[in-house]
């Protein structure tokens, strides 16, 4: 049935940068149980004090409808857009990823990298630190790919979105 | 700009005022000293110095839902912060117009677990429809004026200020922000047309229409509740009214089928199962008036009036949602069915009424009178038969009582009857009536009460009488928890755990040491008698109706149960067991 599928949304949230204003956005997603995958946040304009959050989310339609209708209603809140809905959109990440090995495995971690378009923003002797952006499809193949070439550490942003075209939201 | 700068108290006490504040509800302490001291030294804003902090949320309560104005609270930091947390989610949940202001340790000391310091913001994020924390005083006045602006508008809620100790002591030019277009938050209040239109279409083609009126109605006004009550009327349509909505239509209209949910009424519920179109104006399908969702009126196409647009499609799906201000789509809807010249289906009506008279000739609320014990149904019947023609207002503690309440007390006007709806809050019942006292002081205010309720706020008769609030408790004494033993009996093999009172308080005794009346009944006879002397008794009474103990509240739907399966008293009830899915609900 189509209500009761899990669909997974993008929403970018517009808030005024004020005190709290986070707490209140994470503490509605807690309190009414419903799921967050990934939640970025930072301030866009800083004459204006404005902030955007970005969070993907997953539910049933009407969860999500509610979700869109509980993030609207907070005082904060400037703006909500579902750009699953209302797309096309755009969506990025952005890793920081650290291999350490020696050899053969150090030759090819630098390969796939290059491959994936990732830069080395630190290397030493026995390690790299790659800074790769992308899909979060794309970032979750490359980690794959170097887990047996000696993965150390994962750090990523969360996805940023934004509409295509012209037109702001 | 203002040539004088003054105290952030002083501020705080002037924009009260240009809000048109005339009376706080609060208790003092060490880190709103200067608040009180500028109430003190000024005499148009009236303070009301409650006994308990959860009260005075309450008292606001009942100021703002029996005046439509903001209600407005003043505790310390700390527990006197925390102790107002059940107030503010039972205002949350009611959408009542509330400001509370609270204080805080300095600003230098945030965060040092200070003495009497709570993460206030913090606490009561989830309580609120929304909180600041004010950091400094040059943000004082636009912070007040907006709290009240946020409290009103839209659908209602509290809104809380956590003003520090040194910014209230720091000075600053004061600057009338009142009428301020907000940033950010600027809700509908008109709403779409074409939505109207489809509205009114839907419900010129109906042919088993039924109104399901909740408190929003209230909220948006008693000139918005004067055009519903027109709006039904030109429609000939049922109206059936949630526990918040009563009072928005008139109970005794031929059109009015009285509470639904619940234990709302065998026509009400039966006609919301059958219903092909229902109207929903400003309540919310909640779960006391669905019952089981999945089962929850089949038939109908819904249209949902709601000022929110998260209460619609929240927990049942609707048809034609409609998000506005009640005033103004009834406005519209009246306009558009005007223009229209609709007729309705007579026929089709005419059927729908004979079936909605045939569950009416059930009598849901007929019970077995005694010559001796007195009936609680009985009780109330013959309080209303004392008031009906009196100016009078009406609270409730929650339980047993507070359903009888809705069932036997009847209300012709909004914002006549104060309950605690959506959190279910005992204790709420006394300090909310003296809340409506305050507003209304030559009016009769009557807290129907529980035993075991009003044993949650009983402080407050000191209150009463420092104020000489003339406030009536009617207490139905039956010495349970009624409600829970209700459902220990229909739910839990009638093993009683923990519901039984013992040693309550000579509630007599109880009233005069606090310098009230107090007066009992214990026979069916005493009641007209003393229900007189209760009226008739200046002062604050408190009455202790000795009612039967092992009465239950009738008709109901049992948990998990849909609208059609409703229970009409003891001798109905063996036949269907509740589901497991039903034991699991509250």
């Amino acid at each position: 049935m189509k209500d009761t599928m899990i669909e997974r949304h993008t929403m970018s949230v517009l808030v005024d940068n004020e005190a709290g204003v986070l707490a209140r956005v994470i503490g509605l997603f807690s309190g009414r149980g419903y799921n967050i995958e990934s939640l970025t946040v930072a301030e866009v304009d800083a004459d204006q004090h404005v902030s955007r959050i970005t969070v993907v989310t997953s539910g049933t339609p009407m969860i999500i409808e509610q979700i869109k209708n509980q993030l609207q209603r907070l005082v904060p809140v400037h703006s909500v857009t579902d750009l699953t809905v209302e797309g096309p959109s755009l969506e990025r990440e952005m890793a920081l990823v650290k291999v350490a090995s020696i050899g053969d495995k150090r030759v090819e971690a630098l390969r796939i990298a290059d491959i994936f378009r990732a830069h080395v923003v630190d290397a030493t002797i026995e390690s790299f630190v790659f800074e790769m952006t992308g899909s979060t499809e794309k970032l979750n193949a490359f980690i794959g790919l170097m887990k047996p070439l000696g993965l150390a550490d994962v750090s990523r942003t969360g996805i940023v979105a934004m509409k295509r075209g012209s037109d702001s939201n | 700009m203002a040539a004088e700068p003054i105290t952030g108290a002083e501020i705080i006490v002037k924009a009260l005022i240009d809000q048109g504040v005339e009376v706080i509800f609060g208790y003092p302490g060490g880190a709103v000293l200067p608040l009180y001291d500028a109430l003190f030294k000024q005499n148009k804003v009236r303070h009301i110095l409650v006994r308990h902090e959860q009260a005075a949320v309450h008292a606001a309560e009942g100021y703002a839902r029996s005046t439509g104005k903001v209600g407005v609270v003043l505790v310390t930091s700390g527990p006197g912060a925390t102790n107002a947390v059940t107030g503010l989610t039972d205002a949350l949940m009611d959408s009542i117009p509330l400001v509370c202001l609270t204080g805080q340790v300095p600003t230098h000391l945030i965060g040092n677990d200070a003495f009497q310091e709570a993460d206030t913001t913090g606490i009561t994020r989830p309580c609120t429809k929304h909180n600041y924390l004010v950091k400094s005083v040059e943000d004082l006045s636009r912070k007040v004026h907006e709290a009240f602006y946020v409290a009103r508008s839209g659908r209602p809620g509290p809104v809380l200020l956590d003003l520090p100790k040194d910014v209230q002591q720091a000075k600053y030019e004061y600057v009338n922000h009142a009428g301020q277009r907000h940033r950010t938050y600027n809700p509908v209040q008109k709403p779409d047309r074409s939505q109207v239109e489809k509205a009114v279409e839907l419900m010129a083609n109906a042919k088993r229409p039924l109104f399901y009126i909740g408190g929003g109605c209230v909220n948006s006004g008693p000139l918005a509740c004067k055009m519903l009550v027109d709006f039904v009327r030109l429609t000939g349509f049922p109206c059936t009214q949630t526990l918040m909505g009563l009072g928005a239509f008139p109970a005794s209209d031929p059109l009015s089928l009285g509470m639904v949910g619940m234990h709302g009424m065998f026509e009400s519920n039966h006609a919301m199962h059958d219903c092909d179109v229902m109207i929903n104006i400003g309540a919310r399908f909640d779960d006391r008036v669905t019952g089981r969702l999945n089962s929850f009126s089949p038939g109908s196409k819904k249209i949902h009036v709601d000022i929110d647009p998260s209460s619609i499609n929240k927990s049942v799906r609707v048809d034609i949602p409609v998000v506005g201000d009640v005033g103004h789509v009834v406005e519209e809807m009246m306009r558009i069915w005007k223009a229209r010249q609709v007729k309705t289906d007579q026929k089709a009506l005419a059927a729908w009424w004979d079936q909605i008279n045939k569950w009416r000739g059930r009598n849901c609320l007929k019970y077995k009178p005694h010559d001796t014990i007195i009936k609680p149904q009985f009780a109330l019947e013959r309080l209303y038969a004392a008031i009906k023609d009196k100016d009078f207002y009406i609270s409730t503690e929650v339980g047993q009582h507070q359903m009888w309440a809705a069932q036997f007390l009847k209300f012709e006007k909004p914002n006549r009857w104060m309950t605690s709806g959506g959190l279910g809050t005992m204790g709420y019942g006394l300090p909310a009536a003296y809340g409506v006292q305050v507003a209304h002081p030559d009016s009769l205010v009557i807290d129907v009460a529980g035993e075991a309720s009003i044993l949650m706020n009983i402080q407050e008769m000191a209150t009463l009488v420092q104020y000489r609030l003339p406030v009536k408790i009617f207490i139905m004494n039956n010495k349970w928890m009624g409600m829970v033993r209700q459902w220990q009996e229909l739910l839990h093999g009638g093993r009683y755990s923990e519901s039984y009172s013992d040693a309550l308080p000579d509630f007599v005794k109880l009233a005069e040491a606090f310098g009230a009346s107090g007066l009992r009944a214990e026979k069916p006879a005493d009641l007209d008698g003393v229900i007189k002397e209760m009226i008739d008794i200046k002062g604050p009474v408190m009455v202790d109706v000795c009612v039967d103990e092992k009465e239950n509240c009738f008709p109901m739907i049992p948990s998990g149960a849909p609208h059609n399966e409703m229970l009409l008293g003891p001798d109905d009830q063996s036949a269907r067991p509740v589901s497991e899915e039903g034991m699991v609900l509250v």
